[in-house]
């Protein structure tokens, strides 16, 4: 098939659409934002639930690139787009115009601006930090605080942006349950002789493995989990965290010292996700996520015909879930070059 | 004597009414408290008299607050009250001056051109007769725009015209009625006996062309007289009845009578000089943002009227006070709404049709579960006098920024300061009381005094415009309560922390509370023009917006809110600041759920520009309040 598809985004989904696109035998130009493909995975040290090592997925795409002849343009943008007869015509920053017959939409999410829940301090207090800089703390090795000190009690803040009609997010981002139990377990291999409290509204465990890892958690790492939602953080004198929760479950408000405090920062629609539906013209939902023409039988089609979308830019998935439904991308664009003109 | 039984209808509604009004007013004056019977004395035979005959003149006719905020509605009610004011002055001393004789009954002046057709043909007659012509046609002018507005609102500039019930329906079409009746029997009668003015005489002669204009005028005499008639008889039960009670209200504010926080005469005389006009319901953000349609002043004032079931419209309300700004009559909406919340939970329902019945109903005492409140599990704080101290409150526990920068501006200002709250406190009342629960909030209130007085503080400062205005008004300090705004403005000026200009380009959101609640204006944009570029917004001071975060609102979902705080939001940083600066917590966290835009409060803006090097260390602040009382 003498086809060229554009493949915006180079995260996981990005790069499994483009590999197996060019394994068919059609043209593809990836378009990444950053330096280098890869997305948010670069930063994770190790994946749920069975605390396998990300670089073995990093490896797995990044050969695909290498082992294909597609054409990849990092720190690349797109500003323009147009639909004539069948033809898609992007062009990039750079100011080069790209012909396709298809396009495919990879923009993932980004990572809830934790910030914006100003009561917990992200950005204030010297040991509030995300779950994204824990991990980048799992890379190094080292889990000290600001001071250089080894913190002894951790909290871990579950739905950070997520189901929080304030910051007007009403979705659940799914993986922060999880990526918490993770977490909490590391936090204890790293340091045997660390305090580890998860605060949660509900533990979503509807994954493989997922409530067995939970299990783990409590029984082997000794996990503290205590149903309720953190109302606010304060740094005390002696650079600790106070933090004031109600214990649901005992019925009564809760006040703890911490050394250290992480929150589970939710998915939200990508920038770049929110430029490129303005600029195309995509649909996006409510949750500003982009919106598939049928969310059972279609969840791959935007509104457009030609353009599909592929991963985290519709809703919070996990690593599994973002190759299987950029799988389903391919299918969706090889079944349109074949039949749709 | 001129009589025919056409003038019937109308002198018994003219009677009816004049009685009713008398009675009603007596009534009210009866009701009133002892202070304000005195105040409304002293306000009949005072200087407040001439001040009320001038505003009822400049707002009663000529409707010069609707014409400032709009002109084309503000011309339709001008036209008809003045309009209307100039034909009966006009017309009684066409009577006075034309008819048989002197002090003539009222009948003889609206139906003067029945008992004197051949008027008209000397030149001076014609010259008044023009002038009648000119006020009818003017009034009609104003009647057109009217019927329009009902169909099509946008005529008169408006997006919303308000809804109205079926007595209301009645009396307005008898309204829109007396005018084109009076000038179909006008034209018959001048058409037959071949007098009038330009208006009248034109379309008189015309009709006379083809129609037997003596026999029809005769109708139509009766359908005038019908028509004031029944405007008159249902005027006590529609929304005419602002129209008489308006000139009440005059009389009452200008004599110093005002709402409080019970309902009384002076509440009832208000929700009924509501002339359902419309102009809060544009007002509002609820409606305009979130499209809710059925809860604003208008309503609620109806609703009071009616003695309708109104907890939910009294409840769903941001409490902004934008409405209260715009309310042409000057009604002060947003204190009867919170009198109607705190009697609405309250289920009586006494129904007594003559008096006093809203006031029953209102004051109704909410009945409360006894709950013994104790705060024992709060630290006890450090007996150690202070000057100044510092209640963040608990919506600025929640924006930590906010609290961190008072913290490190009132360190470099060196006073002496204790933070109040800084391990938890409780919390300062206002949210209860915005509930209508004004007894639980009292205990909060009793708690916070005990703690202030014993802190021996001479200043308390606040970074809440909540906690500012509680702390101002409920309770009984022999401290001062500064808002941090004003503080901070009082420190730079005092020369107790030096400034570094910020090379930012900002916008300030007057925050509900802290502008329309308690005044204050200037010192955050004093504070803000000291340390950045300050622009100006579309909305400011009294004209600011709300947030959408106001505690006040229970019934509001967060969708709608956010809706609220986004619209808002792109109105302020339509022109692309670099930070949109607010001087309210809760402000600071709407915002910055609903804009890319940077949100800071004033105190971070400050703290930001600190030039710390520099700042004058002194422990004794006893100095700064000196001046503040020299100054005075």
């Amino acid at each position: 098939m003498n086809k060229h598809v554009i493949v915006i985004g180079g995260g996981v989904a990005g790069l499994e659409v483009a590999g197996q696109l060019s394994n068919m035998g059609i043209e593809v130009s990836l378009i990444e934002k950053e330096p280098k493909t890869g997305g948010h995975l670069n930063k994770w040290y190790k994946l749920f639930p069975d605390r396998r090592n990300s670089s073995e997925v990093q490896s797995y795409l990044a050969r695909i690139v290498h082992n294909n002849r597609i054409k990849l343009l990092t720190n690349t943008t797109i500003e323009k787009f147009k639909k004539g007869r069948g033809h898609f015509y992007v062009t990039t920053n750079n100011g080069e115009v790209l012909n396709a017959d298809a396009v495919i939409v990879a923009t993932g999410f980004d990572l809830f601006k934790s910030a914006r829940k100003e009561e917990y301090g992200y950005g204030i207090y010297d040991n509030v930090i995300t779950s994204a800089d824990l991990e980048e703390k799992f890379q190094k090795g080292d889990i000290i605080l600001k001071n250089g000190a080894v913190p002894e009690t951790i909290g871990i803040i579950h739905c950070v942006g997520s189901r929080d009609e304030k910051v007007g997010n009403f979705y659940c981002s799914k993986l922060c349950c999880v990526t918490a139990v993770k977490q909490a377990i590391e936090i204890r291999e790293f340091l045997p002789d660390s305090k580890v409290f998860c605060f949660y509204m509900d533990m979503r465990m509807g994954g493989a493995f997922y409530e067995e890892l939970y299990r783990e958690a409590q029984e082997k790492w000794g996990v503290s989990f205590i149903r309720g939602k953190v109302s606010e953080a304060s740094e005390t004198i002696d650079n600790k965290l106070t933090i004031k929760v109600e214990d649901t479950l005992a019925g009564r408000p809760l006040k703890m010292k911490l050394d250290m405090l992480v929150l589970m920062a939710g998915m939200e629609m990508s920038e770049g996700g929110v430029r490129v539906a303005g600029i195309g013209g995509l649909k996006t939902g409510e949750n500003r996520f982009f919106a598939a023409v049928d969310n059972h039988t279609g969840s791959n089609r935007s509104n457009i015909e030609g353009i599909f979308y592929a991963g985290t830019c519709t809703a919070p998935m996990n690593i599994t879930e973002t190759i299987s439904h950029a799988r389903a991308a391919v299918v969706e664009v090889i079944d349109y070059l074949k039949d749709g003109k | 004597m001129q009589f025919d039984p056409f003038i019937i209808p109308f002198n018994i509604g003219l009677y009816f009414i004049l009685i009713y009004i008398v009675v009603r007013c007596v009534i009210w004056f009866l009701d009133l408290s002892r202070p304000d019977k005195l105040r409304l004395q002293r306000g009949f035979f005072g200087i407040a008299f001439t001040q009320s005959l001038k505003e009822i003149f400049m707002e009663s006719l000529i409707h010069r607050k609707i014409l400032k905020t709009n002109l084309r509605l503000g011309y339709m009610h001008m036209s008809l009250a003045f309009g209307w004011f100039l034909l009966i002055l006009f017309g009684t001393i066409e009577a006075d001056i034309f008819g048989a004789k002197h002090l003539n009954a009222p009948y003889k002046a609206i139906f003067f051109k029945f008992f004197n057709p051949e008027h008209g043909r000397s030149g001076f007659e014609a010259v008044y007769g023009f002038i009648m012509d000119l006020i009818l046609a003017f009034i009609l002018s104003g009647l057109l725009l009217a019927v329009t507005k009902r169909v099509y609102s946008k005529i008169v500039g408006m997006k919303k015209t308000t809804k109205l019930k079926l007595t209301d329906k009645i009396a307005l079409t008898s309204l829109w009625l007396i005018f084109p009746s009076r000038l179909l029997a006008e034209s018959f009668t001048s058409g037959a006996y071949g007098t009038g003015s330009f208006l009248t005489g034109t379309l008189g002669t015309w009709l006379a062309t083809f129609l037997p204009a003596r026999e029809m005028a005769y109708p139509f005499w009766w359908l005038y007289s019908t028509a004031l008639g029944t405007f008159f008889i249902l005027l006590p039960i529609s929304r005419y009845m602002h129209i008489p009670t308006e000139l009440f209200l005059i009389f009452m504010r200008n004599s110093g009578i005002r709402t409080g926080d019970k309902a009384g005469t002076y509440t009832e005389v208000q929700t009924y000089s509501c002339s359902s006009c419309g102009i809060c319901i544009d007002t509002c953000q609820l409606n305009y943002s979130a499209g809710i349609t059925n809860i604003q002043s208008a309503y609620l004032m109806k609703g009071i009227r009616n003695s309708y079931d109104i907890s939910e419209i009294a409840d769903n309300c941001l409490m902004c006070g934008r409405c209260d700004q715009k309310c042409p009559v000057g009604i002060e909406l947003s204190p009867i709404r919170m009198i109607q919340r705190r009697g609405s939970e309250a289920g009586t329902d006494i129904r007594n049709i003559f008096k006093g019945y809203l006031r029953s109903r209102q004051n109704a005492i909410t009945e409360t579960i006894p709950v013994s409140s104790n705060y024992k599990f709060l630290r006890e704080q450090d007996s150690e006098k202070t000057d100044v101290l510092y209640f963040a409150g608990c919506m600025t526990h929640l924006t930590p920024g906010i609290k961190n920068s008072m913290v490190k501006i009132l360190d470099a200002s060196g006073m002496k300061f204790r933070f109040m709250d800084e391990e938890g406190g409780v919390c300062c009342g206002r949210p209860l009381m915005l509930a209508g629960h004004d007894r639980e909030a009292r205990e909060l209130i009793n708690y916070n005094s005990q703690m202030i007085w014993k802190s021996g503080a001479h200043t308390l400062v606040t970074s809440c415009p909540i906690c500012y205005k509680v702390f101002k008004e409920s309770y009984y300090l022999d401290v001062e309560v500064l808002h941090h705004t004003q503080f901070i403005r009082r420190l730079i000026a005092d020369g107790y922390v030096k400034m570094n200009f910020l090379r930012k380009r900002v916008v300030y959101h007057s925050p509900c509370e802290l502008g329309r609640g308690s005044g204050i204006y200037d010192e955050p944009r004093e504070v803000l023009n000291h340390v950045s570029r300050l622009e100006k917004t579309s909305f400011e001071d009294a004209e600011s917006l709300c947030c959408g975060g106001s505690l006040a609102n229970m019934k509001i979902s967060s969708r709608d809110r956010l809706k609220i705080s986004a619209d808002a939001a792109k109105e302020l940083t339509r022109r692309n600041p670099d930070i949109l600066a607010t001087a309210c917590p809760l402000c600071k966290k709407s915002f910055a759920a609903a804009t890319q835009t940077r949100v800071a409060d004033i105190s971070e803006i400050v703290a930001e520009a600190l030039n710390v090097g520099h700042s004058k260390k002194v422990n004794d602040s006893r100095s700064i309040i000196l001046k503040e009382i020299a100054n005075i």
